[in-house]
C-alpha cells in the first residue's frame, strides 16, 4: 500500500514539476525580447548587488556596461570601479564670503557627471539668501536670474550632497542600493535601485534627484570617463546624487572635483580630512565654519566657511 | 682600611648630588601655567631651552619666500617686457596724470596713497619693487601683494584663498593674485549668472 502511494506521489510530483518547468520556460520566452537584446536584459535583470559581485562577475558586468554605453553614445565609454583609497576621508569646503552665485559649478557638474539635460537634473542648487536674514531657508530663492551677480544685499549658498557621516538616506533604502563608502562618499548602485524615492524623502538637503524619464545626454557631450558608482549613464527610474566626482577624486593622483575646478572665485575647497596638511583641515582649524542643518545630527562633511 | 671603606660611598654620594643639583641651580627651569579647554589649570614644568625667548623678527635676514609655480601673468597684448619702450624714455618718478601711454589704466586701488612706481620699479621696468627695495619678477608678484594683504597671502599659500586646481593629492596649480584681480582695480567684477534651473511643470516635463 505504502509503496504504491509513494509511487503515486512521485508520479504526481514529477508531472507537476514538468508542468511548472514548461510554464516557466513558456512565460520566459514570451516576456523576453528577441534577438541580441535578450542576453543583455537577462544578465542585467539577474545582476547581483554591487558589493556582492565576485571579481569575475564584476568584470563581466563592467564589460557589458561599457559595450552597451559605447554603442549607445558612439564612442568608447569606460566604467571604472576604483575602490576607496586607504586613509582618505573626503571633505569639502565652501567659502560663503566669496561665492557670487554665478552657477558655473552647476553646469560644470552637469557636464562632468552626465546628468540629464531634458528633463533637467542638476546636482548643485545655488540658493540666494538675504544678508540681513542670514541662513534662513524661508528667504531662499534658487530661480534668481539678474543681469549680473552678486546682487546687492544678498549672498549665495550652493547646496549639494553633504556626504553625511550619518546619512539618513541610506538608512531608509529598503534594498540597500545606497550606502556610505569607506572614504565617506555616499553612493548609489543604479542597477540595484528600485526607484522608491524613500531616500529623497529622507534627505534634508534635497540633494537626491530622480530620473523620471530616460536621461538624455547628447552623444557629443557625454563624459566617457565614468565610475560605476558615479557618473555612468543612468537608466530611467533611479535616484542619483553628487559623489564628490568619484571618477576623478579616487585616482592617484586624483583631480579636484569639477565644481572646484570651475569656480571663478576660488570659493570651493576639497581635500582629505585625515591629512593635517590639507587645505580642508586648515580651513576647519582656522576659519569660521558651520555645517548645514547641524541640529539634525547628520554630520555633513561639507563645511561652509567664511574666509574673511 | 676601615676609614676608606666608609669614605668611599660618601664621596660617591657627594659627586652624585653635585651632578644632580648643580644644573638645576644654574639653569632655571620654570613652571608654566596654562588653561585647557574646559578651563582647568594645568601646570607644566618646562626646561630652559623651551623657555628661551624667540629672537626678534629679523627684517634683514628673513627666510626666503618659497617660490610657487604659476602660469604667465596676464600681461596686456605686447606690454611685456616693459623695457622695450621704457629703455628709450627718461625715468620720471613724479606723480602725474598719464596722457600719452597707459591711459586705459585707471588706478582704483588705494589710489590716494599710491602711484605707479610704488610697485613698479622706476629704473628697471621689467621688475616689481617691494617696500624693502628688493626687486621681484612679475611671476613673483604675490610677494608684492602679500606686503599689505598678509592674511590673504597666508591663506593663498595653503590653498584656501583663491582658486587652486590640479590634484588634491598631487601637484597643485596656483594662480597669481593678478589672474583674478586686476592689480590696478582689484575688486572682483560682477558676472552674468548661468541660467536658473527649470521650474517644475515646465513644458517638456
Amino acid at each position: 500500500m505504502s509503496d504504491i502511494k509513494k509511487c503515486d506521489g512521485y508520479v504526481l510530483h514529477k508531472s507537476r514539476r514538468r508542468m511548472l518547468k514548461g510554464l516557466a520556460a513558456g512565460i520566459g520566452l514570451i516576456a523576453l525580447p528577441g534577438r541580441d537584446a535578450s542576453a543583455l536584459v537577462w544578465e542585467e535583470f539577474f545582476q547581483k548587488h554591487f558589493r556582492e559581485l565576485s571579481k569575475d562577475e564584476l568584470k563581466g558586468v563592467i564589460a557589458r556596461l561599457e559595450k552597451d554605453y559605447s554603442k549607445q553614445y558612439g564612442k568608447q565609454v569606460t566604467v571604472k570601479t576604483t575602490p576607496p583609497i586607504e586613509g582618505v576621508r573626503y571633505g569639502y569646503g565652501l567659502d560663503l564670503s566669496r561665492c557670487i552665485g554665478c552657477r558655473r559649478c552647476v553646469y560644470a557638474c552637469v557636464k562632468e557627471n552626465n546628468q540629464s539635460r531634458t528633463p533637467q537634473i542638476q546636482w548643485i542648487r545655488v540658493l540666494q539668501l538675504n544678508k540681513e536674514k542670514g541662513i534662513d531657508l524661508s528667504e531662499a530663492e534658487h530661480y534668481y536670474n539678474p543681469a549680473t551677480v552678486p546682487e546687492k544685499g544678498h549672498f549665495y549658498m550652493p547646496v549639494q550632497c553633504q556626504q553625511c557621516e550619518k546619512p539618513p538616506c541610506t538608512k531608509v533604502c529598503p534594498v540597500q542600493a545606497t550606502w556610505k563608502e569607506n572614504d565617506g562618499i555616499v553612493v548609489v548602485d543604479y542597477n540595484w535601485c528600485i526607484g522608491c524615492r524613500y531616500c529623497m524623502a529622507a534627505c534634508p538637503y534635497g540633494a537626491r534627484h530622480f530620473n523620471w524619464a530616460k536621461p538624455s545626454v547628447p552623444s557629443n557631450e557625454i563624459n566617457p570617463n565614468t565610475h560605476y558608482l558615479g557618473n555612468r549613464p543612468r537608466p530611467k527610474g533611479v535616484v542619483e546624487k553628487c559623489t564628490f566626482c568619484i571618477q576623478r577624486t579616487r585616482e592617484q593622483p586624483g583631480r579636484y572635483p569639477a565644481c572646484e575646478e570651475i569656480c571663478p572665485v576660488g570659493a570651493r575647497k576639497f581635500g582629505n580630512l585625515l591629512d593635517p596638511e590639507s587645505e580642508i583641515r586648515y580651513l576647519i582649524e582656522n576659519k569660521r565654519v558651520f555645517i548645514f542643518k547641524e541640529e539634525l545630527n547628520t554630520q555633513p562633511k561639507f563645511y561652509y566657511f567664511y574666509a574673511t | 682600611m676601615k676609614i676608606m671603606r666608609i669614605a668611599r660611598p660618601r664621596l660617591i654620594l657627594l659627586c652624585m648630588m653635585s651632578v644632580l643639583i648643580l644644573p638645576v641651580g644654574l639653569v632655571s627651569a620654570a613652571k608654566v601655567k596654562e588653561f585647557d579647554r574646559s578651563g582647568q589649570l594645568i601646570v607644566t614644568e618646562k626646561s630652559a631651552a623651551d623657555l628661551q625667548v624667540q629672537p626678534a623678527y629679523d627684517i634683514k635676514n628673513r627666510p626666503k619666500e618659497k617660490i610657487f609655480a604659476v602660469p604667465r601673468p596676464p600681461f596686456s597684448e605686447g606690454a611685456f617686457p616693459c623695457s622695450q619702450c621704457h629703455k628709450y624714455m627718461k625715468p620720471n618718478g613724479t606723480r602725474r596724470t598719464l596722457t600719452e601711454y597707459h591711459t586705459e589704466i585707471v588706478l582704483h586701488h588705494a589710489e590716494g596713497q599710491r602711484w605707479c612706481t610704488d610697485c613698479h620699479n622706476l629704473l628697471n621696468r621689467d621688475k616689481l619693487r617691494l617696500v624693502s627695495g628688493e626687486l621681484v619678477d612679475f611671476e613673483e608678484s604675490y610677494r608684492l601683494c602679500g606686503q599689505c594683504h598678509g592674511d590673504k597671502f597666508r591663506d593663498w599659500k595653503v590653498g584656501v584663498h583663491g582658486k587652486r586646481t590640479g590634484y588634491w593629492n598631487g601637484d597643485k596649480q596656483y594662480l597669481l593674485c593678478v589672474h583674478c584681480h586686476n592689480p590696478h582695480d582689484p575688486k572682483f567684477k560682477a558676472l552674468k549668472p548661468l541660467p536658473p534651473p527649470d521650474r517644475p511643470g515646465k513644458a517638456g516635463h
